[in-house]
């Protein structure tokens, strides 16, 4: 088979490529670059697509003895996920870029490219299990990637090759390091990659500009502070409120509304919600029959809840948890999985959080 | 194997790989005292003149260098700092925009560091410079610290008539540097009858080494040096002479120049029927550059081993690797660092659109090309150009 590897510089997406070649494939790499103006070197953990990660990207490539090539996607990720991004959040939503680069960057912008050069699918270097057009969860539970790649169609899965799915990432460095690649040792990233120095406030300020209002706690009604702008929150978010509420007891910001620019805050009681609605769904095989038992998973790094899936009227869901959670976000994803201890939860499908 | 990239680098020659490996085997330091550093600089002072005799230069005007980019450089930087240093007025650097980014770069550093000012010269379609387009920008040239038109360009093989522009820029009273690394070998070069004061060359163009270059600077040229120490090269470039490369480059450009004629006539041959190869199975792929019979001065106006096209509605870097994976090697242009394929600012500077810049590649054909690597093209182009296109220009 022909493949593309998507290589970004990373231990993970180096071994995904030396196992697409062990397999016998014909592997052509290719290093995305996302950003408008990359620096020279890595600034920290945080971050991607630096020159020195292409370079070592290509340091694997050559190794592996793969043509290597760098494609130039960044106005497509300023266009889907950037600018998406700050849509969101200027909408009181809170979106996950990683999700949204699977869905319209890797596996449409890359893949219909690669599919139309004739490769036959796009290797990517994600903890995820598929095979039989199965998503499931990662061997390795810490490392599971499967939340981030629930967005995608059985369409845009029947491209994709997701190698390391069954190997823990601890095998993973061993496996780079057994193989001499320098990118064995080199440390994870982190947090949201356009926004390097972690600020994704500061960052969403610089964008949006600051556009002051209310804080009003849910129970009195009362102002009880003050803002820069609805885009620094979250739903469920505690901290840097600044907030002079009578009594000491904790809040949390439970609604955000853009227009008037009130942030509501309550107590933690408050927080819990046993219902989430959501918008249309997207299904990684055919659509199953609802109502459904399955659990869902909210954020990247959540814990599963059971829930029942019903079908609303407006084409969206309705999902009744059968035990509450805080901090449930308009515009985040809900992943719906199929438990399965055996082979890995099953990811049924993605519906986005409307309240 | 079909390697259609000679302009970025071409292979060395048997006979500069036997007097390289030969002089490698033997110790000694050019400025050494001793028998050893004798025969050590007796090597390299051969080079000298060989390389001297084969470029229309004296002896004393090669300057060794480590390649191209060190040559420019020097060429930019020193020209400039010395001549501003006579005379404070000039500040002014007048540079094509389609040179090459050893000169460029060098231009626009000395503009954000040194106060220079950049006057970018007017370019013909075919991106090559007119000496009325020189002596419009020199004005009385009072003001100007030097001027670089390079010989000939290296992404779309275009020629400039040089003797025409040393002489207006002389008439300006202004010295004038030429980058010839594509042209030595290529096209003739003479560099007494250029009249340029200054002339960057390098090695691996040649069929020689890599890292070996030279400048060619006039005696009454003033240069000031980037590098300092030893003051081996004229009090203008320092460094231990590395000899055998030198003499690796000296072969290679003796030969490079002996074979020039032959292998001229025989390599646009080559690349004429590449083209009209190309545009018969691709009727709109569009020639950039001069016109293939071209003429400038008397002499080809194009390099007779560069074919430069472009394939609307495909994308440069899909086209290259599609022809890499079938074992054609060529170039998107000038290759970046980083990697990624941005619109040649050479194409850009001739006023083709960001489109069609980027939807381009270059053949270019050198001293082992041969008819069956232009048939090994022909027989892919087609379906190549037509998958690329049908994986669009990655962009909505």
């Amino acid at each position: 088979m022909r493949v593309l590897a998507a290589m970004s510089g990373g231990v993970d997406s180096a071994v995904a490529a030396a196992l697409a070649v062990d397999a016998g494939h014909d592997v052509t790499g290719v290093h995305l670059a996302l950003s408008p103006d990359r620096q020279t070197l890595r600034s920290g953990a945080r971050g991607c697509c630096s020159v020195e990660d292409a370079h070592d990207a290509r340091r694997v490539a050559d190794e592996l003895g793969i043509p290597f090539y760098v494609w130039d996607l960044a106005d497509r990720f300023r266009e889907d996920v950037v600018e998406d991004f700050v849509a969101e959040y200027a909408a009181g939503r809170t979106p996950n870029p990683c999700l949204r680069c699977n869905e319209r960057i890797k596996f449409t912008a890359v893949l219909d490219r690669a599919r139309a050069l004739g490769f036959d699918a796009v290797v990517t270097g994600h903890h995820a299990r598929l095979a039989d057009g199965q998503l499931r969860r990662s061997v390795d539970a810490a490392k599971d990637q499967s939340y981030v790649l629930g967005v995608l169609t059985a369409e845009q899965l029947a491209g994709a090759r997701f190698p390391l799915g069954s190997t823990t990432k601890e095998r993973v460095r061993a496996i780079a390091a057994e193989r001499g690649f320098a990118v064995a040792t080199k440390p994870d990233s982190h947090d949201i990659c356009f926004i390097p120095d972690g600020d994704t406030r500061g960052f969403l300020t610089r964008r949006l500009g600051a556009a002051p209002g209310p804080v009003v706690d849910a129970a009195t009604g009362a102002t009880v502070g003050s803002h820069e702008g609805t885009h620094g929150f979250t739903v469920g978010q505690r901290r840097g409120l600044g907030l002079a509420v009578g009594d000491q007891r904790p809040r949390y910001v439970l609604s955000i509304e853009p227009v008037t620019r009130t942030v509501t805050v309550g107590t933690a009681e408050l927080t819990g919600v046993d219902v989430v609605r959501t918008g249309p769904p997207t299904w990684t095989g055919p659509a199953p029959a609802l109502p459904l038992r399955a659990e869902v998973q909210l954020r990247a790094h959540g814990t599963p809840v059971a829930c029942t899936v019903d079908a609303a009227p407006d084409g969206g869901l309705v999902l009744t948890l059968a035990r509450s959670e805080r901090g449930v976000a308009p515009g985040q994803s809900a992943v719906l999985y199929a438990p399965d201890p055996v082979r890995g939860d099953l990811v049924l499908g993605q519906a986005p959080v409307t309240r | 194997m079909t390697y259609l990239d000679h302009a970025a680098t071409t292979p060395v020659l048997p006979e500069v790989l036997a007097a390289v490996t030969e002089q490698m085997g033997r110790v000694g330091n050019a400025s050494s005292l001793h028998a050893g550093g004798r025969a050590a600089r007796r090597a390299a002072e051969q080079a000298r003149e060989r390389l001297a005799e084969a470029l229309g230069a004296r002896p004393s005007e090669v300057l060794f260098t480590g390649g191209g980019t060190e040559s420019d450089n020097l060429a930019l930087k020193g020209l400039f700092w010395a001549r501003r240093e006579a005379d404070a007025r000039r500040r002014r650097l007048v540079v094509s925009p389609a040179e090459h980014h050893a000169v460029l770069d060098s231009a626009e550093w000395l503009a954000k560091h040194e106060g220079a000012e950049v006057t970018w010269l007017r370019l013909e379609p075919s991106g090559r410079v007119t000496p009325e387009a020189l002596t419009e920008a020199l004005g009385d040239g009072s003001d100007v610290a030097v001027a670089s038109v390079m010989w000939a360009n290296n992404e779309i093989g275009t020629v400039s008539g040089v003797a025409a522009l040393a002489e207006a820029a002389h008439a300006a009273g202004v010295p004038l540097h030429t980058d010839a690394v594509q042209a030595v070998g290529q096209v003739p070069v003479d560099f007494a009858a250029s009249g340029a004061d200054a002339l960057t060359l390098t090695g691996h163009k040649l069929g020689g080494p890599m890292g070996a270059g030279a400048l060619l600077l006039r005696r009454d040229a003033e240069c000031t040096p980037l590098l300092h120490g030893g003051g081996q090269e004229r009090d203008v470039r320092s460094g231990t002479l590395d000899v055998p490369v030198i003499v690796g480059l000296a072969v290679a450009a003796g030969a490079a120049v002996a074979g020039r004629e032959e292998r001229a006539g025989r390599l646009a041959a080559l690349r004429d029927r590449l083209v009209a190869g190309v545009l018969e199975q691709v009727p709109d792929a569009q020639l950039n550059g001069a016109p293939l019979d071209d003429v400038v001065a008397g002499g080809p106006g194009r390099l007779p081993g560069n074919a430069h096209l472009s394939f609307p509605g495909a994308e440069g870097d899909a086209l290259l690797m599609l022809l890499d994976a079938r074992g054609i090697e060529c170039s998107t242009g000038s290759a970046c660092s980083a990697g990624v394929a941005r619109p040649s600012h050479v194409l850009t500077a001739v006023g083709a659109g960001a489109a069609r810049a980027r939807s381009s590649l270059r053949f270019s054909l050198g001293h082992t090309s041969t008819g069956a690597d232009v048939d090994a093209l022909l027989a892919v182009i087609g379906p190549v150009v037509e998958r690329a296109r049908r994986a669009g220009m990655g962009r909505r």
